[in-house]
């Protein structure tokens, strides 16, 4: 049942990658609070790839600064961030979001990155090259990644 | 919910304020480094003044390193930094320019400059500017030497210089001047130290001032000091430059990083340098 659920969600992805009702990073509203209420795809985020995004040193690479249990099967995890146990039981779904397009609006000048931002950079690159930035530079995650991050981090209910 | 958005704010900022700063934790302070049974290094020490308290302690990256790599760093036979410094003892001996000098024709041996490491970036009144060694040794090579091509900044030839020069070295104070004409630069570089870079927004202080101790993945920050460049990394399996050093640190900020040899490198490097003054030279140290 969860698994077609899952494959289900992954066919919506497809199909709506071809659609233009995804929220640009300059366009997404938050509240004043950091939170971001509309889901930046309208698609149901994904658990399994947002476990994949938080692991992967070139996405995500959530790792570099947070510990998480559930996912001990990784090696190296960071103590800059606070530990992600528990954080669904923490925060609600809009307010995660907020944390990923940029944590900035909850804790000022945080060291963790704004996963979905494309402008107000001092020298950005292009990735990991050394070279500038392009003109058209992507957010470091896509959108429905940031919605695939999500999904995962709602399964965090345990400390 | 909002509400409950608004307390789960709260929460997770006391548990960022447990969790964010210094992680000494499982790092060993208090251990000592002394080379070949003799050079004595000073790998904590009280930090200068002019950081205000942004410090309360000064580690050397030493401190930061699993047993094995310190140990390596502790005898020269097991250092494999040593090698370049004997490629920079040859070339120190070799004559290279159309004046027919060696760098020996001036400084009788590579112990006669112990001085210099722990003392640059240095104002150098001639040229009105901040000198590293670098810039130092290709002055020497353009206008006393008679070189068209000096070592380039980066070079091989010109990292083994470097570190001959610092393991001569090796033992002394870090002793910058800040005040006078290089403060200016000194200012800069501090600047520089502070700003977020790069896509990711990270600046030189969020890593190496607030997060040393922690684990950023499977490396143990340290304060991000200088006094034991160039460094032999054993992950290059060669030595590496200061300047090299920082182009990889904002290049890790997905950010473009200044060029090496550049005036804000040069201005960083002065601001980084001075952050040390009180820890001892260790060039060429070993770093994973
Ligand atoms: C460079 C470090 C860094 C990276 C990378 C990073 N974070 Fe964070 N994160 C932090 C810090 C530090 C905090 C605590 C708030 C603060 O001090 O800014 C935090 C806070 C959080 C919180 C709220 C804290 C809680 O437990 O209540 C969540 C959720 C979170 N991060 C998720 C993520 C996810 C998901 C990723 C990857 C997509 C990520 N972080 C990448 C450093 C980082
Ligand atoms: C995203 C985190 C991060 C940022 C930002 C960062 N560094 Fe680093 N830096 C590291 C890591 C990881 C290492 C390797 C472990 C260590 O020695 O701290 C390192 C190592 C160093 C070292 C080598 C220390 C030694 O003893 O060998 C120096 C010097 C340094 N950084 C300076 C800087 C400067 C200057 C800046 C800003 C321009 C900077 N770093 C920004 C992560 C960072």
């Amino acid at each position: 049942m969860k698994r077609q659920m899952l494959l289900a969600a992954g066919l919506a992805v497809a199909a709506t990658s071809l659609q233009a009702d995804i929220i640009a990073p300059g366009d997404v509203v938050m509240s004043e609070y950091g939170e971001v209420m509309e889901s930046l795809t309208g698609v149901p985020g994904d658990a399994l790839r947002g476990r994949e995004i938080m692991v992967s040193r070139g996405q995500g690479n959530c790792l570099a600064c947070h510990a998480v249990t559930a996912l001990e099967d990784q090696p190296w995890h960071g103590e800059v961030g606070p530990s992600l146990d528990g954080v669904a039981t923490r925060w609600e779904e809009p307010a995660l979001r907020g944390l990923l397009v940029n944590a900035d609006a909850v804790f000022p000048d945080s060291i963790m990155p704004a996963f979905y931002k494309v402008s107000g950079f001092i020298r950005p690159g292009d990735g990991f090259t050394t070279n500038p930035a392009p003109a058209d530079l992507q957010p470091i995650l896509a959108a429905q990644e940031i919605e695939d991050v999500i999904a995962y981090l709602m399964t965090l209910t345990d400390y | 919910m909002t509400r409950k958005a608004l307390l789960g704010g709260v929460s997770a900022a006391v548990f960022a304020v447990a969790a964010a700063g210094v992680g000494l934790a499982d790092i060993r302070t208090g251990d000592s480094l002394v080379i070949n049974g003799e050079i004595q290094i000073v790998t904590e020490a009280e930090p200068p003044a002019h950081l205000e308290g942004a410090l309360s302690t000064l580690y050397s990256g030493w401190v930061f390193r699993t047993d094995e790599t310190r140990a390596m760093q502790a005898d020269d036979f097991d250092n494999p930094g040593m090698l370049y410094v004997e490629q920079g003892i040859d070339a120190f001996n070799t004559v290279m320019g159309s004046e027919g000098n060696s760098c020996a024709s001036c400084h009788e041996n590579p112990e006669s400059l112990a001085n210099v490491r722990p003392s640059y970036p240095q104002w150098d009144e001639a040229h009105g500017t901040v000198q590293t060694v670098e810039m130092q040794v290709q002055e020497c090579q353009t206008e006393r030497m008679g070189m068209e091509q000096p070592y380039g900044y980066d070079s091989q030839q010109m990292r083994n210089m470097v570190a001959l020069i610092a393991s001569v070295a090796r033992g002394q104070t870090v002793d910058v001047a800040i005040d006078g004409p290089a403060a200016e630069a000194w200012e800069l570089g501090r600047e520089i130290y502070y700003t977020q870079y790069g896509q990711m927004e990270l600046s030189c202080a969020q890593c190496h001032e607030q997060n040393y101790g922690n684990l950023i993945r499977a490396d143990h920050l340290s304060q991000g000091q200088i006094n034991g460049f160039p460094t032999y990394r054993l992950k290059n399996a060669n030595i590496v430059s200061v300047h090299n050093r920082f182009r990889g640190c904002i290049r890790d900020t997905r950010g473009e990083p200044f060029s090496v040899g550049s005036p804000e490198f040069v201005a960083l490097e002065l601001y980084v340098a001075s952050r040390g003054n009180g820890l001892t030279v260790e060039g060429p140290a070993v770093r994973n």
